[in-house]
């Protein structure tokens, strides 16, 4: 039936401000293997979510998020993406319409940079000139400039800049749902940073569905909404936001994953504002930190300073208070009784 | 050795690209100034030599311009042949996971060019017939290997996450190969074409021996009559246009190879 897969198919194309994604009891078994290499995943991602899989390598997550595009086919369950189920659709049409980045960025080397973002766009039949307005908008969002890097070939990229154009590739045609597989994984410390936050900032204006693979624990509490902690055969060990994964770790596994100083990484989620701030006259010495600044920035910057107190200033610049050791760790258990108060209002199983 | 073809050709094309665009030039200009240079040493060799009725039969231009267009002929249809039969099968058993199939056909490729080629061109005249259609034979058994693996390998050298990024875009495998694989894999592909043309044009003197005509004609006359001159003209010719073929290829290796690789 054709003609239902292409209203499928629109419909899933339609919703470029994110999709639902529903995976149910998802299992993948390798021919020959005894163990599943996934095992009944079940997990249900809300419009504009930025869901990551955390894992150990080998646990499943990349095989997990892979059959979602259907690179690699599932053995038994469904997944449906904006309540359609996309094992009835094309493989081809469907990854159409779903943005896919790789580690390896895998650009293609014989085609330009604006080809390389236009392979998408050409497929589903877009004109000349809208894809080419498309190219420009999209270099733009991914910060390089069309003019000088547009008919240039990927070699004549640093690793970061190609991972930008395989970003913009990934989003050339406005798919509702991005799959992204550790795309910052190979890039050094300082470019991936850069990366991420310049994601973060993207996804804000976007607003996909995206599936976002890492070993990396500090990287999926930097950036998810959610984050899935998983372990062999992709059981999910715990599943919610980071600040009550690092609150409340479900069980020694999560905790041996989020490792030493799961105190600081939630003080890295916290911002300044949030504290209950001293008088500003206690601000003695000539150390400032912004209100939008984390509560890590600014243990940070009394332990380097030494100072009793430091002062906070607002986007203005003018000084509103002042924060002590002793405030930001009032503010980090607030922030765990807040969390529980929310969690039993919810009433609902995590 | 067939292995070593392979992985000479890929070497010298990525070496290629390393080297400094003016001695390119300068490397590309040599061969044709050699060709010019030795042919016209031969003429004017030639020409101060008095030719007795057995030479003169041979070292006329109508004869020299048949033999010399035979000698074509054979190399060129043998090279388009193998083309359009290596090429698909390369890319056929390239894609099958039958281990089977890619050794039985790689093995059938070795033998043909493991036999000498002088006893690949006899036995099929013996079993067959003689003339054109079995030399044509004979050489398209001959050079089908370096076209296969090259095709082989030109695709298998492929990131697999090139492959892998153009499947989860959604192209169909249809188009992976046309738009992503095939023209990746053109700098090995003819690599291996270049290789197999050079093999035919010297192949394709013992087409003789099966009355298939050629240049080959001339230098067993030259020899059996004991006529130098003939001898190194038939001599000079094949070296000309083999060193010419080869130039001509890789002139079309450097003009197709995919930009930005």
């Amino acid at each position: 039936m054709p003609e239902s897969t292409d209203t499928a198919l629109t419909q899933i194309a339609s919703r470029t401000d994110g999709a639902r994604i529903v995976l149910d009891r998802v299992s993948k078994v390798y021919p020959g293997q005894d163990a599943p290499a996934v095992e009944e995943f079940s997990m249900v991602a809300e419009p504009g979510e930025l869901i990551m899989f955390v894992g150990p390598s080998g646990c499943g997550k990349t095989t997990t998020m892979k059959m979602i595009n259907r690179i690699i086919e599932p053995s038994s369950g469904s997944i449906t993406i904006d309540g359609r189920d996309i094992l009835s659709l094309d493989p081809s049409e469907l990854r159409r319409h779903i943005g896919y980045v790789i580690q390896q960025i895998g650009l293609f080397p014989h085609m330009t940079i604006a080809e390389n973002i236009a392979v998408v766009p050409k497929l589903l039949g877009w004109s000349k000139q809208r894809t080419a307005e498309r190219i420009d908008e999209l270099l733009q969002t991914v910060q390089l400039d069309p003019g000088t890097f547009a008919h240039r070939y990927p070699r004549q990229l640093s690793g970061g800049q190609q991972q930008r154009v395989g970003v913009a590739r990934a989003l050339a045609a406005n798919p509702p749902v991005m799959l992204m597989d550790e795309p910052f994984g190979a890039t050094d410390p300082i470019t991936r940073e850069k990366l991420q936050a310049e994601f973060l900032r993207l996804q804000e204006s976007i607003g996909k569905t995206i599936i976002f693979v890492t070993h990396d624990f500090d990287e999926a509490i930097k950036l998810g909404d959610r984050i899935a902690v998983l372990s062999e055969r992709s059981q999910i060990e715990q599943f919610d936001t980071p600040a009550a994964i690092l609150a409340e770790p479900a069980n020694a596994y999560v905790r041996s994953f989020i490792g030493h100083g799961a105190a600081l990484k939630r003080l890295a989620l916290i911002p300044v504002e949030t504290a209950v701030l001293g008088a500003a006259s206690a601000a003695v010495d000539h150390h400032r930190i912004a209100t939008d600044d984390s509560l890590r920035d600014a243990l940070d910057l009394l332990i380097v300073t030494g100072a009793p107190a430091i002062g906070v200033v607002d986007r203005s610049g003018s000084l509103v208070g002042s924060l002590t050791v002793e405030r930001i760790s009032t503010a980090l258990g607030a922030d765990a009784t807040a969390l529980a108060a929310t969690r039993s209002d919810e009433g609902r199983p995590a | 050795m067939t292995v070593s073809t392979a992985t000479t050709a890929i070497s010298t094309a990525s070496a290629a690209r390393r080297t400094d665009r003016r001695i390119r030039i300068a490397r590309r200009a040599a061969t044709p100034v050699i060709v010019v240079l030795s042919l016209g040493g031969l003429l004017l060799w030639l020409s101060t030599l008095e030719l007795d009725s057995i030479e003169q039969r041979t070292l006329n231009w109508d004869y020299i311009a048949l033999r010399t267009g035979e000698h074509l002929n054979l190399t060129i249809v043998a090279s388009i042949l193998v083309a359009v039969l290596a090429i698909p099968t390369g890319i056929l058993l390239s894609r099958t996971r039958s281990r089977a199939a890619r050794g039985f056909v790689l093995g059938l490729a070795n033998v043909g060019q493991a036999t000498p080629a002088v006893g690949v061109v006899i036995l099929l005249a013996i079993i067959w017939q003689t003339g054109y259609t079995t030399a044509l034979v004979a050489l398209v058994i001959y050079s089908f290997l370096p076209v296969l693996r090259n095709t082989m390998i030109g695709l298998e050298q492929i990131d697999p996450f090139v492959k892998e990024s153009a499947l989860g875009m959604g192209m169909t495998s249809g188009q992976v190969l046309r738009r992503i694989e095939l023209p990746l894999a053109v700098p090995v592909i003819l690599a291996g074409l270049r290789t197999s043309l050079v093999f035919c044009v010297g192949v394709a003197t013992i087409a003789t021996f099966i009355n298939a005509g050629g240049l080959g004609d001339m230098i067993v006359n030259g020899l059996k009559l004991q006529r130098f001159p003939v001898l190194v003209t038939g001599a000079v010719l094949v070296a000309s246009i083999a060193l010419l073929i080869d130039w001509v290829a890789s002139v079309v290796e450097d003009v197709l190879r995919p930009k930005g690789v």
